[in-house]
């Protein structure tokens, strides 16, 4: 079944055969195998629900196989607990680091296995130089002995791969590492899985971006609907063909960005500014445009959309909205003036579960659908069918608690709360992060319907090929300032990289 | 959910309806409409606590001070009687409502503006509104020959059939209902204990809603206040000493999730007479007081577990074909 190449000579670290694992009701893996190779970095690929997540749990023995073997070194093991797993070398980094935040560095690194002195207590000495070390080996610069709170999300991830090393683990799993990290981070992460490699760690890199994939594996497996559906080398693939095997068909176009009229400003804001989060930020906004916002994470983007929306309040700076001078002290002003911004982590900010769909569309438009200061369900229900119908929700009844619908589902919940308050200006921070490209795709298709209509939009993101895709205009924000503005027209990858790392024009 | 929640009150109908059908095995005049009658007027003013402890655990907060609330709303009430006989007694039920609020509106103030976790708050409010009464009052008793007759009379005088005490816990029902189901404020707690989060971008002031729940539940403390007092004919420093709990057991009884967000009035009315058929009837059925604090407490912990049941998610749906169902 394995490909024979010169990796696969060598045994594999780690090796699932004919895996599967079904919950009530769900099959979330059907006979997967999966091999991985010391000195060597698999990416596991996927869209959102392919089963890549259960995959790892298994891995990690927080998920016992319904059917299937793993082998650790060629035997055939168990692993009926996480520490079993952690015992047989396996070890995995999350997205969002597991660790303790009001734990010390070195505490992290060795909790549960930390260095005995006399009578069995810890001995701290031993524990503080031995993290120092792992930290150096690592290439951190972070003193053991401080909380792990006080660190950064990319240093925490350095911890937490400094505590994989103290186990001695074999095999590391990381589960996309990068997706907090900014630029410079994700290198170090680069040069650090190089290390790793070259220590004869097997690893499991899992990913949404191709250009990390490309850069860092060795090997690919691909995921669909909970079945293998390709595995190989990298150096014998293309990024069309991984895209294919993804989704299953051929993706097409992946921006569908419809040319539309550009009309005249809508919003303008000048002079915007806060004290310490960013300043001096002057930009227009026309009708029909998408504004692409670019910068690193931390570049004060989010900071300065959830000023203009009312959140926080700016020390200075004035906003205009069709010529009408605004001043927005809170979000529910924000809304009622027309501007709305749907915030990342749409789980977390977005659906309230334990509401009915139509409440959930109605909550921003109670104001409209209320008499006399009493809700009208006649209204709401009439409001939330008319935006849910508009984005082809797949929903029983509009009554049902919005937690029974799927993730996509519940996403065109929220989207429609937003349009069913008629907005002028909408502001989408990071709208497809961490989703699949089919979904990616409906996305920006209804981002382009919505500038057709009318509407003004202003797309916070952090992904290169979605601004150049998607946005008419670019503004590149750096260390809370304003750092490049480009025309679409002018657009280059390099461009925008170099703006926002603050590198000058190549000579 | 909808389905889920109404199954859940069914369920709690249905429990209601078999213990005092148990009940009737043993002592048939249990299940006489008078006596009926007399476990939910007994029941009223646990119901109109319980409406207002709903509506800040909706919000994901909880109000440990509401029995101290009522406590020195109702030595406040007997005070004013006591000092002023001729005020007319609407006029003091809307003294005290408006100072219950007032006590509530200060819990409200410390959870909104200083960010300080519920339950520390209103733990440190109940020690001081007993602690005022002490001082008003010196520890002092205040008796039924100093409170006057009509203050006494009110609750038990009987109105189309049944006591005023029952039609205002009805009238209390009512209000709540409507504010929960038909006003924005009432939406808004919903939303916030849901998803807080999620609510501030909705244009809801996450803090304001968690205020006006407070604000609710201490002006119905007040108006239980003066109902204890004047029910019961005494006000001294520790009436109602440990009533928040039953409070907070009705409701979670009643299927109010302690997490936030998830809820209804019907819920929390049925939990409320689930308690008070048993606290009713076990002394006739002749239950030693200690079981029935045990019997109590077990129930409590019952209806916990069927609600997390309930309120568990199904597993992720990861299959294409698995979501088209």
């Amino acid at each position: 079944m394995l490909q024979e190449t010169t990796t696969s000579r060598m045994k594999p670290a780690i090796a699932l055969e004919d895996i599967s694992k079904s919950f009530p009701g769900v099959r979330a893996l059907s006979g997967v195998s999966l091999a991985l190779y010391p000195g060597s970095v698999t990416a596991l690929i996927g869209e959102n629900g392919a089963g890549k997540s259960t995959l790892v749990k298994i891995l990690t023995g927080i998920y016992q196989p319904g059917g299937g073997t793993i082998r650790v070194g060629g035997e055939e093991t168990h692993f009926p607990t996480a520490l079993s797993a952690a015992h047989a070398g396996v070890t995995a980094i999350h997205q969002e680091t597991v660790l303790f935040d009001e734990l010390s560095v070195a505490e992290n690194i060795f909790l549960g296995h930390a260095p005995r002195g006399r009578f069995g207590l810890i001995d701290w000495k031993t524990l503080n130089d031995k993290a120092r070390e792992l930290l150096r080996r690592v290439g951190a610069e972070i003193d053991p002995t401080i909380r792990l709170r006080d660190l950064g999300i990319a240093n925490k991830h350095m911890v937490a791969i400094a505590r994989a090393l103290s186990i001695d683990a074999s095999v590391v799993i990381m589960d996309e590492p990068t997706a907090a990290l900014s630029h410079k981070e994700i290198h170090e992460l680069y040069e650090l899985i190089d290390r790793l490699k070259a220590d004869g760690k097997a690893i499991l890199f899992i990913s949404h971006k191709f250009d990390e994939i490309f850069r860092i594996a060795d090997r690919y497996t691909v995921f669909r609907d909970g079945g293998m559906v390709g595995e190989g080398l990298m150096a014998d693939v293309t990024q069309d063909q991984l895209v294919k095997m993804m989704v299953g068909r051929d993706v097409g176009q992946v921006f569908p960005k419809v040319d539309v009229a550009i009309g005249e400003p809508v919003l303008t804001v000048s002079g915007y500014r806060h004290p310490t989060e960013f300043e001096d930020i002057n930009f227009e906004l026309r009708r029909g445009e998408i504004l692409g916002f670019y910068g690193l994470i931390g570049a004060g983007r989010s900071e300065f959309m959830q000023s203009l929306i009312g959140i926080t309040r700016p020390s200075a700076g004035a906003v205009k909205l069709n010529g009408d001078v605004l001043v927005i002290r809170s979000p529910a002003e924000a809304i009622l003036a027309g501007i709305v911004y749907v915030p990342e982590e749409r789980g977390r900010q977005g659906a309230i579960i334990g509401l009915p769909i139509f409440q959930n569309v109605t909550l921003p438009s109670l104001q409209k659908t209320s008499r006399a200061g009493f809700l009208k369900l006649a209204n709401e229900f009439a409001l939330a069918r008319e935006y849910t119908q508009r984005l082809d929700l797949r929903a029983a009844s509009l009554d049902q608690d919005v937690g029974t619908l799927s993730g996509g589902n519940q996403q065109k919940v929220v989207i429609a709360k937003w349009l069913a308050t008629q907005p002028k200006v909408i502001i989408l921070d990071e709208p497809t992060k961490g989703i699949d490209i089919g979904s990616k795709a409906a996305v920006h298709a209804f981002m382009s319907e919505l500038a057709g209509q009318g509407l003004s939009v202003i797309m916070v993101s952090s992904e290169i090929p979605e601004i150049m895709g998607m946005a008419d205009r670019v503004i590149v924000m750096r260390e809370g300032r304003i750092a490049g503005r480009f025309e679409r027209s002018e657009l280059t990858a390099e461009k925008l990289v170099r703006a926002a790392a603050g590198i000058g024009e190549a000579a | 959910m909808a389905k889920l929640l109404k199954n859940r009150e069914v369920l709690l109908v249905i429990a209601i309806i078999a213990l005092v059908f148990l009940i009737a095995l043993r002592f048939p005049g249990f299940v006489a409409p008078a006596n009926l009658a007399r476990v939910y007027n007994d029941t009223s003013i646990l119901i109109i606590l319980a409406l207002g402890q709903m509506a800040v655990i909706l919000t994901r907060c909880i109000d440990l001070s509401m029995a101290a609330n009522l406590a020195l709303s109702g030595m406040v009430a007997a005070m004013i009687n006591a000092a002023f006989p001729g005020v007319p007694i609407p006029l003091v039920i809307l003294a005290v409502v408006a100072l219950g609020a007032a006590l509530g509106s200060v819990n409200g103030l410390l959870v909104w503006k200083l960010d300080i976790p519920p339950i520390v708050v209103t733990l440190g409010t109940l020690t001081i509104y007993r602690g005022l009464i002490f001082l008003l009052t010196n520890g002092a008793w205040i008796n039924a020959h100093q409170m006057s007759d009509a203050f006494k009379a009110l609750p038990r005088t009987p109105l189309i059939g049944f006591p005023v005490l029952s039609w205002l816990s009805v009238l209390a029902i009512a209000a709540v209902y409507l504010l929960m189901t038909r006003t924005p404020v009432g939406r808004a707690f919903f939303a916030v204990g849901g998803n807080p989060h999620a609510a501030v971008y909705t244009g809801i002031d996450v803090g304001r809603t968690r205020f006006l729940a407070y604000c609710l539940s201490g002006g119905l403390a007040g108006l239980a206040g003066y109902l204890w007092v004047s029910r019961y004919a005494v006000a001294y420093v520790d009436i109602a000493a440990g009533f928040e709990l039953d409070i907070i057991a009705a409701c979670v009884i009643g299927g109010i999730s302690i997490a936030g967000g998830i809820g209804s009035v019907g819920g929390a009315v049925l939990g409320c007479l689930f308690l008070g058929v048993i606290k009713n009837a076990l002394p006739v059925i002749n239950i030693s007081p200690f079981a029935q604090l045990a019997i109590s407490g077990t129930v409590i912990i019952i209806a916990v577990a069927v609600n997390a049941r309930t309120e568990k998610r199904k597993g992720r749906v990861i299959l294409k074909k698995a979501e088209a169902v």
